[in-house]
C-alpha cells in the first residue's frame, strides 16, 4: 500500500484536477477549452478507479498493474487530443481545424505503428508491452508537438495569457514525462526512484491550468515574444 | 542511444518552456504598480527600479506574512529561474557582457515579481484581519 507522502500526493494531484475544472466553469472557460477540462475530469475518474482497484486487489497485483498502464495510456492519448485542440485555438483564424485533426490522427497512427514494430518481438504480454511503449512514445511526440505549437504562438504573435500559460505549462509537463521515461529506459536498475518521480511530476499541470483558469481572464494579453528564451 | 538523445532534448526543452513560463509569470505582474507604502517597505520604485540583488530581501519580507497558498506554487517557480539566473551569472555571463546586461534585467524583474506577490499577501493579511474584527 502506498505511503503517507504518496496518499496526500494523489489526493492533492485529484483536488487539483477537481479545481482546473471548478475554475473553468466559474470563470466561463469550461466550453472554450472543453477536450481540456473534459482531460482532466477523466484523470479524477481515473484516479478514482485506481483508488479503487488498489484498495481491493493491491499495489503489487496484475489487476492493478493492467488498470495503471491500460488507463494511463488512454489518459495520454487524451492529453495528445487536448494538445492538438490548443493547436485549434492557435490557428482558429486561419480555419485550420480540419488539417489539425487529420494530421493529429494520422500521427497518433504513426505512434501507434512505430510503437508496435518496437514491441513486435516480445512474444509474452505483447499487448501490455505496446500499451507501455505507445504511452512513453506518445509523452515525447507530445512534447515535440508541443514545443511546435511555442514556436506557431512566436511567429504568430498569439498574445493570450492564458492560452499562453496552458501550452507553457503543457510542455513542461511533457518534458518532465519524457526525461523521466528516458532516464527509466537509460537506468532499469533505478527504475523505482525514477518511477517515485511520477506522482510529484503529475501535480504540475493541474496546479498551472488552475492558475491560469482562475487567476486569468480571456482578455489578459502579454507580447509573446518577451517571453521567449532567445529574443525574438 | 535513442533513450539518452530523448533524455537530452527533454531537458532542453523542459528549460525553454520553464523559462518562457516564469517569464509569462513576471509579465503578467511587471504591469502591477507598487502602493507607496510597500515602495517604502522594498525600497524599490520609479527613482531605484528593482535590483536583483534585492530578490533575497523582498523574498524575506514575503515569508514574514501569512503564507498564501494561491500564490506559493509561482513564488516557488520563480525562485527556482531566479536561482537559474544567478547560476548563468556566475558561468556564461563573465564571458559575454550581452547576457549579463539580460540577466540582471531578468533578476530585477523576478524582484519586482516578489514585491507584487508581498502586496498581494499583505492586501490579503488586512483582509483576514478586518474579517476577525468584524466577527
Amino acid at each position: 500500500m502506498p505511503g503517507l507522502a504518496e496518499n496526500l500526493l494523489w489526493l492533492l494531484c485529484t483536488l487539483l484536477e477537481c479545481a482546473v475544472v471548478v475554475c473553468a466553469v466559474k470563470k466561463g472557460a469550461f466550453r472554450r477549452y472543453l477536450i481540456l477540462n473534459l482531460y482532466m475530469a477523466a484523470s479524477v475518474i481515473v484516479t478514482l478507479g485506481r483508488y479503487r482497484v488498489l484498495h481491493q486487489y493491491g499495489i503489487g497485483s496484475s489487476e492493478y498493474c493492467y488498470f495503471y498502464y491500460y488507463s494511463d495510456a488512454l489518459l495520454t492519448i487524451f492529453l495528445y487530443f487536448a494538445l492538438t485542440s490548443l493547436y485549434a485555438h492557435v490557428f482558429s483564424d486561419m480555419d485550420a481545424n480540419r488539417l489539425v485533426r487529420f494530421g493529429a490522427v494520422g500521427l497518433l497512427a504513426g505512434t501507434g505503428l512505430f510503437s508496435y514494430l518496437v514491441v513486435q518481438q516480445s512474444n509474452a504480454r505483447l499487448i501490455t508491452h505496446f500499451v507501455v511503449e505507445l504511452s512513453q512514445n506518445l509523452y515525447f511526440v507530445g512534447l515535440v508537438l508541443t514545443y511546435v505549437l511555442w514556436a506557431a504562438i512566436l511567429k504568430m504573435r498569439e498574445s493570450r495569457t492564458q492560452l499562453i500559460q496552458l501550452v507553457l505549462s503543457l510542455g513542461v509537463y511533457f518534458s518532465l514525462f519524457a526525461a523521466t521515461y528516458a532516464l527509466r529506459n537509460l537506468f532499469p536498475a533505478k527504475s523505482g526512484l525514477f518511477a517515485a518521480l511520477v506522482q510529484p511530476i503529475g501535480v504540475v499541470l493541474p496546479l498551472a491550468w488552475a492558475y491560469a483558469f482562475w487567476r486569468l481572464s480571456s482578455n489578459d494579453r502579454v507580447v509573446p515574444s518577451r517571453l521567449a528564451v532567445v529574443p525574438q | 542511444m535513442m533513450a539518452g538523445i530523448i533524455f537530452v532534448c527533454s531537458v532542453v526543452f523542459l528549460l525553454q518552456f520553464f523559462v518562457s513560463y516564469c517569464r509569462s509569470l513576471i509579465a503578467a505582474s511587471a504591469k502591477q504598480t507598487l502602493s507607496l507604502e510597500v515602495q517604502d517597505f522594498t525600497g524599490i520604485g520609479e527613482s531605484k527600479p528593482a535590483a536583483g540583488d534585492d530578490f533575497a530581501r523582498v523574498l524575506q519580507f514575503l515569508h514574514m506574512c501569512p503564507d498564501n497558498p494561491e500564490d506559493r506554487a509561482r513564488i516557488q517557480a520563480v525562485g527556482t529561474y531566479f536561482r537559474m539566473l544567478n547560476l548563468v551569472r556566475a558561468t556564461a555571463a563573465k564571458l559575454a557582457p550581452a547576457l549579463r546586461a539580460w540577466t540582471e534585467y531578468e533578476r530585477g524583474q523576478c524582484t519586482y515579481f516578489a514585491a507584487v506577490a508581498l502586496e498581494r499577501r499583505i492586501a490579503m493579511s488586512r483582509d483576514m484581519l478586518a474579517q476577525q474584527l468584524d466577527a
